[in-house]
């Protein structure tokens, strides 16, 4: 790592050991920047890729061997044309909303620990942070869909905006069961302690670390957050604000080019964030599943590399088979189902922590 | 003082460019919030004058127009205008030309089948189906092509007839697929029939009674979909229906469910149908020409004009001028795979048809959207479309 970093040192004129800490955050975030830009540009092959062979298809296999070169193609191809803003638009309004869109989706990755200790920011409150980053993002999609003065859009981002509120809920509720188990909020913590107790302790096997991880105990709530995630994210089946095949393209409708493409982006971005969120509640983040030699040998950044890809398939399976929900019964499984569920899950782990003492009892907290 | 407030409803235009209008159709929708207060259909986007123009052509040339129509499914309506102009001529069809009559116009039935089910599947958001539904379609399509020369617009059944015998590895193949595709039904089925989501958007959803299916016009799967047997090959067997043995599935609730569920079972009978004839095409009475031997309407066999003075004529004068139909009106229907499709044939003695009123199945379906819509959700307007089965060609015509 030491050498990319001497590297990016150079490039940018820096000297080394230079600015100290502010220089360290300026590449550590370039870094994450540029991985995590380049890991989205597969992702959504990826996602192309699962969904053709679903459906029999061979997907993008012109662009570089396999397809492979896709996703770059299209974003010079999105770049280079013309950005049509339709004439009742809000001109300001209709271009922030993609920035904002893309820029808090990025941002949220900031707390992230995709390694041990590899957080650009351990800060305490990360789970908090990033509830809220996550929150912000609808803004993107109301004032796309408002701005755009045109009646799709208008619909569709009406009802994204009662869509991810609603999904919100039982996403913070799934989030406090674990704080619970966890003790506290930085996300780092929230790993440490999925490794150092759970099952595999219990059953005198603590090797098998992945029987220690939240899914286990909680899964429940890892169902609840997997299909909260899917929803909060604008995934099929959950895909309402964009429903094609009765809002045509939804909030997204009037835009094109460069602005599409950043909103394209912040949405695979925040699916990303969804799924590094699920890894790190319910995954155990970057810890190996087995803690012996062969596995950890593979380092952490790899292990949750792999995990974040393993719940993007789950994702990518679900848009290739599953029809779409109503805006009525999305709402009625929100409010009517999940809701009380993940409300009763809360108070059923606060008894059993509180009766069997069980529960992390290091870390900062 | 009361201020009267001035509440206007949400009007959005749902098409004529819109994924899930099927085609050019243009439904101007009044909204209150997310519920439909009113569907208005706007149609005549595809209008080209097929029966206006069929009155300028010979008998012969009018076959093509009717592939046009339901395109999804062409053979099924030219043999309704075999059957009418047969039915002026008095002309018999020899039993050959009957079973392949049949077997491509269940052939027909699959393809239409296939097409709406999972485009049904694909308004309501699951965009797998479609594409596993096509590649079947691709085989059904080749069957035309081998058959006709033309992957759609076959112009393979023709007044007296089909127009050339098939080979004997095309009925072989066909009889190769009728035991395989049901494998591939079977796979449609089970990523939707028992789907969660999939009934949750069909069930109770454009719920017709049986009495308002019948006020409204409405035929085919919309009728037995409502709880009646009725099925032209049943109820008036034309060409060798009778002897087939199948089943007319019928529906209870008359939503858009239990027309999904109708159009699995009968792609299943028709398959059924297939095979039947495909054996009885093999069996030895089922040899023989394919076409009507009256010289006067069905032109000669190549070879034969070389050799014959008459069926050189006879090619001459069918050609150009056509046969002649005595004059009288008639009225033939075949159970296409939308509904009851009709052809009502007017002919003034002449060798171009007076009047051709078509009556397509698919037009009396998409006039009850604002009876179908009403009260239900935005996004049961392309789920209720979905399952009305509507093909611009033949509505518009």
């Amino acid at each position: 790592m030491d050498f990319i970093l001497a590297a990016l040192d150079y490039l940018l004129g820096i000297p080394p050991l230079g600015w100290g800490m502010h220089v360290g955050l300026i590449y550590k975030a370039l870094l994450l920047l540029v991985s995590l830009l380049v890991f989205t540009a597969f992702i959504l092959l990826a996602d192309r890729k699962i969904w053709a062979a679903v459906q029999l298809r061979r997907g993008p296999n012109v662009v570089g061997p396999f397809g492979l070169l896709q996703s770059f193609a299209d974003l010079i191809k999105f770049a280079l044309k013309e950005p049509v803003i339709p004439g009742g638009a809000d001109k300001i309004l209709f271009l922030l909303a993609p920035l904002l869109t893309a820029t808090l989706a990025l941002t949220g990755w900031v707390v992230v620990p995709v390694g041990p200790g590899m957080a650009i920011a351990d800060i305490n409150l990360g789970i908090l942070y990033l509830l809220a980053i996550s929150s912000l993002g609808v803004y993107g999609v109301i004032i796309g869909g408002w701005a755009s003065n045109s009646k799709y859009p208008f619909l569709g981002s009406l009802r994204a905006a009662a869509q991810m509120v609603s999904y919100e809920v039982s996403i913070g509720l799934v989030i406090i069961t674990v704080l619970l188990c966890v003790g506290s909020l930085n996300l780092n913590d929230i790993i440490v302690a999925q490794q150092e107790m759970g099952l595999a302790h219990m059953i005198g096997l603590p090797q098998l670390t992945f029987l220690n991880w939240f899914w286990l105990p909680l899964f429940p709530m890892f169902v609840i957050f997997y299909i909260s995630a899917l929803a909060e994210t604008n995934r099929p089946p959950f895909d309402l604000a964009e429903g094609e095949s009765e809002l045509v393209a939804g909030f997204m409708t009037e835009y094109s080019a460069t602005p599409y493409m950043l909103f394209m982006l912040g949405e695979y971005i925040s699916i990303l964030l969804m799924c590094a969120m699920t890894t790190v509640l319910f995954l155990g983040g970057w810890t190996s599943p087995i803690d012996l030699p062969p596995f950890t040998w593979i380092p952490g950044v790899v292990w949750f590399f792999i995990k974040v890809s393993l719940v993007f398939f789950m994702f990518a399976m679900a848009k290739a088979i599953v029809p779409r929900y109503r805006y009525d019964q999305l709402m009625r499984i929100g409010w009517k189902l999940f809701l009380p569920l993940s409300l009763l899950m809360v108070i059923i782990v606060a008894f059993v922590l509180q009766l069997t003492g069980w529960g992390w009892h290091g870390g900062m907290a | 003082m009361t201020v009267e407030a001035n509440v206007r409803n949400f009007t959005i235009n749902f098409g004529p460019v819109h994924p899930s209008a099927h085609g050019v159709l243009r439904l101007i929708l009044e909204l209150d919030g997310e519920v439909v207060e009113r569907v208005d259909p706007h149609i005549g986007l595809l209008h080209r004058g097929t029966e206006k123009l069929i009155e300028s052509k010979t008998y012969l040339q009018a076959v093509p127009y009717f592939d046009r129509l339901d395109y999804v499914a062409p053979m099924n309506q030219e043999h309704a205008f075999a059957l009418a102009v047969e039915k002026l001529l008095g002309l018999e069809v020899p039993r050959r030309g009957q079973l392949i009559r049949v077997l491509y116009s269940e052939i027909g039935r699959l393809l239409a089948h296939l097409m709406n089910v999972t485009t049904q599947a694909m308004d309501v958001g699951a965009l797998t189906p479609p594409l596993w539904g096509f590649e079947q379609r691709e085989k059904l399509m080749v069957f035309y092509e081998r058959a006709s020369g033309a992957r759609m617009h076959a112009a393979y059944f023709r007044p007296g007839g089909v127009h050339q015998d098939l080979p004997q590895a095309l009925i072989d193949d066909i009889g190769v697929f009728c035991e395989t595709f049901p494998k591939a039904l079977a796979d449609i089925d089970s990523l939707l029939t028992e789907n969660r989501i999939f009934k949750q958007r069909n069930v109770d959803i454009g719920v017709v009674k049986l009495e308002d299916a019948w006020n409204l016009g409405f035929s085919g799967v919309m009728v037995r979909g409502s709880g009646a047997a009725w099925d032209l090959r049943k109820s008036q067997p034309y060409e060798c229906y009778a002897e087939m043995d199948f089943d007319v599935p019928i529906g209870k609730n008359g939503d858009c469910f239990d027309r999904y569920l109708i159009r699995m079972e009968e792609m299943r009978q028709s398959t059924r149908i297939m095979k039947q004839c495909v054996d009885k095409l093999n069996a030895a009475d089922g040899k023989g020409p394919v076409s009507s031997l009256d010289g006067k309407v069905v032109p000669p066999k190549r070879g034969e004009m070389k050799q014959s003075m008459e069926a050189l004529i006879h090619h001459f004068k069918l050609y150009t001028e056509g046969y002649k139909v005595p004059a009288g009106e008639v009225y033939a229907a075949v159970e296409a795979p939308k509904g009851e499709f009709g052809v009502y044939l007017v002919s003034d003695g002449t060798n171009k048809p007076y009047r051709c009123k078509i009556r397509a199945p698919g037009f009396a379906h998409l006039s009850a959207m604002d009876f179908l819509c009403r009260g239900h959700m935005l996004a049961d307007v392309s789920a209720i479309l979905g399952s009305l089965d509507i093909v611009f060609g033949e509505v518009d015509r």
